[in-house]
C-alpha cells in the first residue's frame, strides 16, 4: 500500500537558537543537557516513521513527550525546525503558505483532545467548518454535513448548539468535521483523553467501526496504553522527543524494547492484546481415513497429551480423548475411533483475542484453531493461555 | 530655592499655539473641513428621519425593540419615560442629542472595530495604540475643544468629533480584547482546516470575541452620552444646550429637566445594547429560530419525500 505520511529526522526545538541545539543532539547530547546548556527546550529529536494509506499509527506517550508536538509537525502547525516531512509526495517543512492552506484544506483534517467546536455554530455548521473554508457552496456544504453525522450517529443534532452535546456526542461532531472534508489523512490528537472511561471505550469502538468502512490514514495520539494497543495497526512509543518503540500490539507487549515501556507494559490487560495463534501448538491430528484408535493412543503417549484432533481429509472430524478411546480401544480398532469423536469440539480462528478463549476452555478439550475454508490450523491448550497472560515466553512456545 | 526653571524655562504653551495656530490651522483646515462630510451626511438623515418620525410611532418602536432585546420591563420603562419626555416639552432637543449620540457611535464603531482588529493581530500596533487611548480618555475634553473649533468651526459636527475622540478609546480596547481571548484551540482549529486570515477573522475570531465588543459599544455609548453636555459648549444642540442654558442662567429647574432627558436615553439605550450582548451569548436560541421552530416541524413531512425524489 502507498505511504501516505512519510517523517524523515525530524526535530522540534522551541527556543532562540534552535539551531545549535539540533547540532548538539546529533552529537549525542541528552534533552536535559541541552536544556541546561542553551537553554532550548527540546520538544522532538530525530523522529523517522512511515503511515501506511488506510493505516491506524498510534503514537503512545506521557505529558511532555513531544507527542502532541509531532502530531502538529504533520499539518505544519508547529513548523519543523529540521528534517522532511512528506505528506503524499508533498513536503510540509519547505512549502509555501497557499500550498500548505492547500494540503490542510484537501489532505489532512485534525480532531482535537478539547474537540474545538465553534460555540457560535450550529452542530451542522460545525462539521460543514472545513467545507466552508474550502470554498463550497452552502447546500452541498449542509448535504455533505448530514452525510457526516449519519456516519456518527448524529444526525438528528444537525441543528443544536455544540453545548447542548454530551462531551461524546462533542466528539463526534468533532470526529464528523475531521471526516466531512473528505481528507484521507485524520490526525488526532488525544481525541478520547477528556472522556470519560465508558464513553471512551464506546468511542474507541464506533472509530474502529468507522475506520472498516472509511479506511482513513489515522496518526492517533494518546497517553494510554490500552487504547494504543485496542486501536493501532502500529505503535510509537514515544520519550523526551523520541521514539523508544514502533511495532504492532503483540511486539511492544510482549518483547518491550526497555524497562520504560516494559513498565508500561506490566499492567496491561494481556488477553485483549495476545491472538489465539501466537499461543497455538502446531496442529497434531489423525486421518480418519489412515489411522485407528490405536494409533490414536499411541500418537497422544507421544505426544503427552491427553486429546487428540481428528481429521477427515481437509476437514475436522472431531476431537478424541484418551480416555475414551482408552475405553473403547479394547474392542473393534476400526470403528472405535470413531465412535469415540466428539463433534461438539471448541474452535477459534487464529486472530481471536485469548480472552475470548475463555469460555471455550470450559470444554476441557484443546481449542481448535480453525482457518476461514474449516482447515485445522494448530491447537491452543488452556495451560499456553495462561502461561502467555503471565507473560513467560518460553512456555508459550 | 534653586529649580530646574533657573535653568531652563520651556514655553509649551507657545510651542503648541504656534504649532495649530500658525501651521496646522491655516494649512489643513480645508482637510480637516472635508473630514465634516460624512460625519454631516450620516447626521442630517439620522436627524431629519427622528424628527420627522412622530413621537408616538418612533416611542412604540423603541420599546418593542427593548422587548425583543431586553425583556418587557424595559420595555414599559421605554414607553413610559419617553412620554415623560415629551410631556417636558423636551421631545425635540432629545431626538437632536439621539441623533447626535447615534452619529457618534456610528463612527467610533467604523474606526473602533477595525483597529481593534488590527491591534489584536499585532503586537507592535497594540503597544503603539495603549498609549494613544489613555492619553484619549485622561486629557480633559476641553483641552481639544479649542483646537477643534479651529480647525472644524462650531456646530454640531464639531461637536461630534469631540464626542468621538472621547468615547472612541473602549471599543478599541474591548475589541482587541475579545479577540485577543478567543481559545486557542479554536483558532488551531482554524488553522488546521486551512483558514485563511480572513476566514479566521469572520468565522471564528469576531464572532466569538462580539459579546466583548457589544461591551466596548455599550461603553462607548455611554461616554458618547456624558459628552453630550460638553459638546454643547462648541455649538452642539440638543439636550445639551438645555442643561447649559439652565446652568448660564441659574435656571435649575431647566438644566434639572435636560439631565434627567439625558439620564433617561442613556438608561435606555444601556439596557439595549447590554442585552443585546448577551443575547448574542454563543449557542443559545435566538428569536430567529423559535419563530422558525413554530413552522418548520410541521413542513418537514410533506416536504421530505419530493426533496428525497429531486
Amino acid at each position: 500500500m502507498a505511504t501516505k505520511i512519510s517523517v524523515s529526522n525530524a526535530f522540534k526545538i522551541f527556543g532562540d537558537n534552535p539551531g545549535a541545539a539540533v547540532e548538539l543532539l546529533k552529537s549525542g547530547a541528552s534533552k536535559n543537557d541541552i536544556q541546561e546548556k542553551t537553554g532550548q527546550i527540546v520538544g522532538v529529536q530525530n523522529t523517522s516513521f512511515e503511515v501506511k494509506e488506510g493505516e491506524i499509527f498510534v503514537v503512545m506517550g506521557l505529558s511532555g513527550s513531544g507527542k502532541s508536538t509531532l502530531v502538529r509537525m504533520i499539518n505544519g502547525l508547529i513548523p519543523a525546525t529540521d528534517g522532511k516531512i512528506m505528506i503524499e509526495g508533498s513536503d510540509i517543512a519547505s512549502c509555501s503558505r497557499q500550498q500548505l492552506r492547500d494540503i490542510r484544506r484537501r489532505k489532512v483534517a485534525m480532531v482535537f483532545q478539547h474537540f474545538a467546536l465553534l460555540p457560535h455554530k450550529t452542530v451542522a455548521d460545525n462539521v460543514a467548518f472545513g467545507l466552508k473554508i474550502k470554498g463550497m457552496g452552502a447546500a452541498e456544504r449542509r448535504k455533505k454535513a448530514e452525510e457526516a453525522l449519519a456516519q456518527v450517529g448524529l444526525e438528528s443534532w444537525a441543528d443544536s448548539y455544540p453545548d447542548e452535546l454530551s462531551g461524546g456526542m462533542q466528539q463526534r461532531v468533532g470526529l464528523a468535521r475531521g471526516i466531512a472534508t473528505e481528507a484521507e489523512i485524520l490526525l488526532m490528537d488525544e481525541p478520547f483523553s477528556a472522556l470519560d472511561p465508558l464513553i471512551r471505550r464506546d468511542m474507541q469502538e464506533e472509530l474502529l467501526e468507522l475506520q472498516r468502512s472509511l479506511k482513513k490514514t489515522i496518526v492517533f495520539i494518546t497517553h494510554d496504553l490500552n487504547e494504543a494497543l485496542i486501536l493501532g495497526d502500529h505503535i510509537a512509543i514515544m520519550k523526551d522527543g523520541r521514539f523508544v518503540q514502533v511495532g504492532s500490539a503483540e511486539e511492544i507487549v510482549g518483547q518491550p524494547a526497555d524497562d520504560y515501556v516494559a513498565a508500561f507494559t506490566a499492567d496491561i490487560d494481556r488477553s485483549r492484546v495476545f491472538t489465539a495463534g501466537s499461543v497455538a501448538a502446531p496442529a497434531e491430528a489423525i486421518d480418519l481415513r489412515s489411522g485407528g484408535a490405536r494409533d490414536a493412543i499411541e500418537r497422544m503417549q507421544a505426544l503427552g497429551r491427553d486429546a487428540l484432533y481428528v481429521t477427515d481429509g481437509e476437514r475436522i472430524a472431531g476431537a478424541v480423548t484418551y480416555r475414551d478411546l482408552t475405553a473403547a480401544a479394547r474392542e473393534d480398532d476400526g470403528a472405535a475411533l470413531k465412535e469415540a469423536l466428539i463433534s461438539d469440539y471448541p474452535a477459534a480462528s487464529r486472530t481471536t483475542q485469548l480472552f475470548e478463549l475463555y469460555p471455550l476452555a470450559q470444554s476441557g478439550l484443546p481449542i481448535a484453531l480453525v482457518s476461514r475454508r474449516g482447515r485445522l490450523e494448530g491447537v491452543v491448550s488452556p495451560e499456553a493461555v495462561f502461561a502467555k497472560l503471565a507473560g513467560s515466553e518460553e512456555e508459550a512456545a | 530655592m534653586a529649580s530646574p526653571a533657573d535653568i531652563l524655562t520651556i514655553p509649551l504653551d507657545d510651542w503648541v499655539n504656534t504649532v495649530v495656530r500658525d501651521w496646522l490651522v491655516p494649512n489643513f483646515r480645508p482637510a480637516f473641513r472635508a473630514m465634516q462630510w460624512p460625519i454631516t451626511q450620516v447626521l442630517q438623515g439620522l436627524e431629519w428621519v427622528l424628527q420627522t418620525t412622530p413621537m408616538l410611532v418612533f416611542t412604540v418602536l423603541l420599546a418593542l425593540v427593548a422587548w425583543r432585546t431586553a425583556g418587557r420591563g424595559v420595555a414599559i420603562f421605554t414607553l413610559v419615560s419617553l412620554a415623560f419626555i415629551d410631556m417636558i416639552g423636551l421631545w425635540p432637543q432629545t431626538m437632536t442629542t439621539l441623533a447626535m449620540i447615534v452619529t457618534a457611535v456610528f463612527f467610533c464603531t467604523i474606526i473602533g472595530v477595525p483597529v481593534g482588529i488590527l491591534a489584536a493581530s499585532s503586537d507592535r500596533f497594540q503597544s503603539f495604540i495603549r498609549p494613544v487611548l489613555d492619553i484619549m480618555q485622561t486629557i480633559p475634553s476641553f483641552v481639544y475643544l479649542v483646537p477643534i473649533v479651529m480647525l472644524f468651526g462650531v456646530g454640531m459636527v464639531p461637536g461630534i468629533i469631540a464626542t468621538i475622540i472621547f468615547a472612541l478609546p473602549p471599543i478599541i480596547r474591548l475589541t482587541n480584547l475579545g479577540i485577543r481571548n478567543v481559545r486557542g484551540d479554536l483558532i488551531e482549529a482554524g488553522h488546521a482546516f486551512g483558514a485563511t486570515r480572513w476566514q479566521m477573522l469572520v468565522e471564528i475570531q469576531f464572532p466569538l470575541a462580539l459579546r466583548t465588543v457589544m461591551a466596548g459599544l455599550n461603553q462607548t455609548l455611554m461616554l458618547a452620552l456624558s459628552m453630550a453636555v460638553i459638546a454643547a459648549l462648541i455649538g452642539a444642540g440638543g439636550l445639551g444646550l438645555v442643561v447649559n442654558t439652565g446652568l448660564g442662567r441659574l435656571d435649575v429647574g431647566g438644566a434639572t429637566a435636560g439631565g434627567v432627558g439625558i439620564v433617561i436615553i442613556a438608561i435606555i439605550l444601556d439596557r439595549i445594547t447590554q442585552a443585546l450582548g448577551e443575547k448574542r451569548a454563543p449557542g443559545h436560541v435566538t428569536l430567529w429560530s423559535t419563530i422558525r421552530g413554530y413552522f418548520s416541524r410541521p413542513a418537514a413531512e410533506p416536504a421530505g419525500e419530493p426533496e428525497r425524489a429531486g
